[in-house]
């Protein structure tokens, strides 16, 4: 009974100084600021910043090789954290920009071409004419940027309709390549002037098409301030560099300019159909 | 005895419905759609403007590099307008609206005959260019690039496919009967540009008027023969029809000439006869409009641009029960939303279909029976894919070949949950080539 407890004891022993030497042979140093960098990251994983996840970012970050507001998901939040582990100073960056879906066509005032009957996915639907909506530039309204979303920023509002919550997105851009229309643009959080179209369909067939649709008669372009909103092939765009007063929004005769956007938008919906 | 490919399915023919019906020419409609884009590859560029007039025969819109073909006017006329007009594959695409003129005259250029006994293969590769050919079996790729395959590849063998395996369609089969010489003497010109020393056509059991006429054909000429074929849906498609004939398999993501095969389709030897020896580019093609939801079934020789609704009318219109319009055969065909579209050099056919006899979608779960898996002739796992593309899982679709998926649409047709298979697997296509795109 002893010869075997000291036996164990002995091989307990002899293992314990290989581990302890074996640790310091092949020790690798990793800097501490990693783990706590990797803590003050959201830890979503959503690749928005370019890297495979939240980890490998906090690496670069303490290697010097990203910079501490790289990630557009934590925002100036997690910039000020980072920037307080790192030791370096943070001046505060720019505006936080969101995702908004450039499209009002709903159900009630965009044509539809025809009944779709097939997979319930954007990219599928695209794939048959382009969708069933008369306008080829049109939001199709099957949710595809809504699955990608990590953060469930996007309903589907009633009617057809993709409308991005700005203050649940981050800004991760996932939604922007999942939409097959391409239709989705990051605007900055502070700009509430919007122009909610896409199509670069001539004046005449957007009133065919869609109730809200730009025309491109630039009633807009005159009644803003000079490079405030500049026209793409029949359609105006915001320049979001440009602050734009919001009375601009009453010149448009389509009521394709609005005011606010986001959660306003979906609370108007919901009041409209209810 | 012709060997046979794996899978496969037996759809419904309904062959009888317009196979006996002699090809009949269509009056020349009010207007004509001409779209600009009518092959697979770049968009021809056009080179009318509105109000001009032009002759049968002119080009409108000529190719925009290799891979493209020209578009010439259907008929002598005006011009109206140049504009998006709907076409039966996509949105609306840039077309031509020409007002014949009713003259039909053809021009100056066109319309001569000329021998072609003595043409170097380089001359017929570019006067197949000229006569803006391209594969009428629907794929409509450019025939003059098939015509010009690597030095490197030997090809040997001609397969001229009168298979016409979809069902309802019977354009194919009728122009096998009634101008079996001239798609013998197109073949004879193809042969001649790839230096094949032998042409097999392979024609499906189910035609045997087409089999004695293209038998006489034929006849007496050294190293053509036709080739009976078992009936079984996609005995047409390219790779299957190679190895029910030769064997040989071509490759995964490889082309015919890999195994030393060029296939062209009965429609697109014709118009090659057509083009060289009567020097009539390609303006009109035969459309078969069949289907219970046609008042009168026929087999039409329309003009390029005719739209589908003159074309519907001249066949005695739809019934009254006409649930679905489709463009080509029911099993790879696309559903027209309206009659709007017009003919284009891939149409072979407009297929309408009762109410009653269209499946509604209703995307049930898969339950894993292995119907699908029997009936592939590609040999993919349809349900293991469809199941991937569902779930997003684009990587693993790519790694079990959908890629490789002919949309032949087998198991679509088999599956006992009405899964749309098809439409998962162009959706899982489209998805995989944005993929390797962004992967550079």
């Amino acid at each position: 009974m002893i010869d075997a407890v000291i036996t164990l004891a002995l091989l307990a022993l002899a293992a314990s100084f290989g581990l302890a030497i074996a640790a310091r042979i092949f020790s690798v140093s990793v800097d501490p600021r990693v783990e706590v960098i990797e803590d003050a990251l959201p830890g979503a994983n959503c690749g928005a910043c370019g890297l495979p996840g939240c980890s490998e970012l906090a690496r670069r970050i303490a290697d010097g090789k990203a910079d501490i507001d790289a990630c557009p998901v934590g925002g100036e939040e997690v910039a000020r954290r980072i920037a307080e582990i790192m030791g370096q100073d943070f001046e505060g960056g720019g505006v936080r920009t969101v995702a908004m879906v450039m499209c009002a066509g709903n159900d009630e005032v965009a044509l539809k071409r025809f009944h779709y009957n097939g997979i319930y996915d954007c990219t599928s639907a695209a794939l048959l004419f382009g969708g069933n909506k008369a306008c080829i530039y049109g939001c199709l309204g099957l949710g595809t940027c809504a699955g990608v979303c990590p953060f469930g920023a996007i309903d589907m509002v009633q009617g057809g309709l993709a409308v991005v919550n700005p203050d649940k997105c981050t800004g991760c851009a996932k939604c922007l390549s999942a939409c097959p229309k391409g239709i989705i643009k990051m605007v900055p959080v502070n700009r509430k002037v919007h122009i909610l179209c896409s199509s670069h369909d001539k004046g005449g067939k957007v009133r065919k098409y869609c109730k809200v649709g730009c025309i491109g008669c630039q009633k807009c372009v005159k009644a803003a301030p000079e490079g405030a909103i500049e026209m793409d092939e029949n359609l105006a765009v915001v320049n979001y560099d440009v602050e734009i007063p919001e009375s601009v929004a009453e010149t448009c005769p389509m009521n394709t300019i609005v005011v606010g956007g986001g959660v306003e938008r979906k609370a108007a919906a919901a009041g409209g159909e209810g | 005895m012709s060997g046979r490919f794996f899978g496969g399915v037996h759809p419904f023919y309904n062959k009888e419905l317009a196979g006996s019906s002699p090809i009949e020419v269509m009056p020349m409609p009010e207007e004509l759609v001409v779209h600009f884009s009518q092959n697979l590859g770049a968009p021809p560029k056009p080179v009318v403007e509105k109000g001009e007039s032009v002759k049968r025969g002119q080009v409108i819109a000529d190719a925009a590099g290799f891979v493209s073909a020209r578009v010439h006017a259907p008929t002598s006329g005006t011009v109206k307008s140049i504009g998006d007009y709907p076409n039966p594959v996509g949105t609306d695409m840039p077309a031509a609206l020409i007002i014949p003129d009713g003259n039909d005259e053809w021009a100056d250029t066109c319309d001569n005959e000329t021998s072609t006994g003595d043409l170097s293969a380089k001359d017929i590769r570019e006067r197949v260019m000229q006569g803006g050919l391209v594969g009428m079996g629907g794929a409509t790729f450019p025939t003059h690039v098939k015509l010009s395959p690597p030095k490197d590849k030997k090809i040997d063998l001609l397969i001229v496919n009168g298979a016409e395996c979809e069902p309802y369609l019977t354009s194919d089969h009728r122009l096998m009967v009634e101008r079996s010489g001239g798609i013998i003497e197109g073949a004879v010109i193809f042969t001649k540009a790839i230096g094949a020393g032998s042409v097999v056509v392979a024609i499906e059991k189910n035609k045997p008027d087409a089999v004695e006429r293209m038998q006489r054909a034929v006849e007496g000429r050294d190293g053509l023969r036709v080739e009976v074929l078992d009936v079984i849906y996609p005995q047409g498609a390219e790779k299957q029809l190679i190895f029910a004939i030769t064997g040989r398999r071509v490759p995964a993501g490889g082309l015919p000439m890999d195994v030393g095969v060029l296939v062209q389709n009965v429609g697109t030897c014709y118009a090659a006869y057509e083009a060289l020896a009567l020097g009539r580019p390609l303006t009109e093609r035969v459309v078969t409009v069949s289907g219970a939801g046609i008042v009168k079934p026929k087999n039409v020789l329309a003009r390029i641009g005719t739209k589908f609704s003159d074309l519907v009318s001249y066949c005695g219109g739809m019934t009254d029960d006409a649930g679905k319009v489709i463009s080509g055969g029911p099993m790879m065909g696309v559903a027209q939303y309206s009659l709007e579209a017009s003919v284009t050099k891939g149409t072979s056919g407009i297929v309408v279909l009762r109410s009653g006899e269209v499946a509604q979608y209703t995307g049930d779960a898969c339950i894993r029976c292995g119907r699908c898996v029997d009936a592939c002739p590609m040999r993919l796992l349809p349900s293991a894919l469809s199941i991937y593309i569902e779930r997003m899982n684009f990587e693993m679709a790519s790694e079990y070949n959908v890629m490789d998926c002919i949309e032949c649409g087998c198991c679509a047709y088999v599956c006992p949950s009405k899964r749309p298979m098809v439409h998962h697997f162009r959706r899982g296509k489209a998805e995989v080539r944005k993929i390797s795109e962004k992967a550079g």
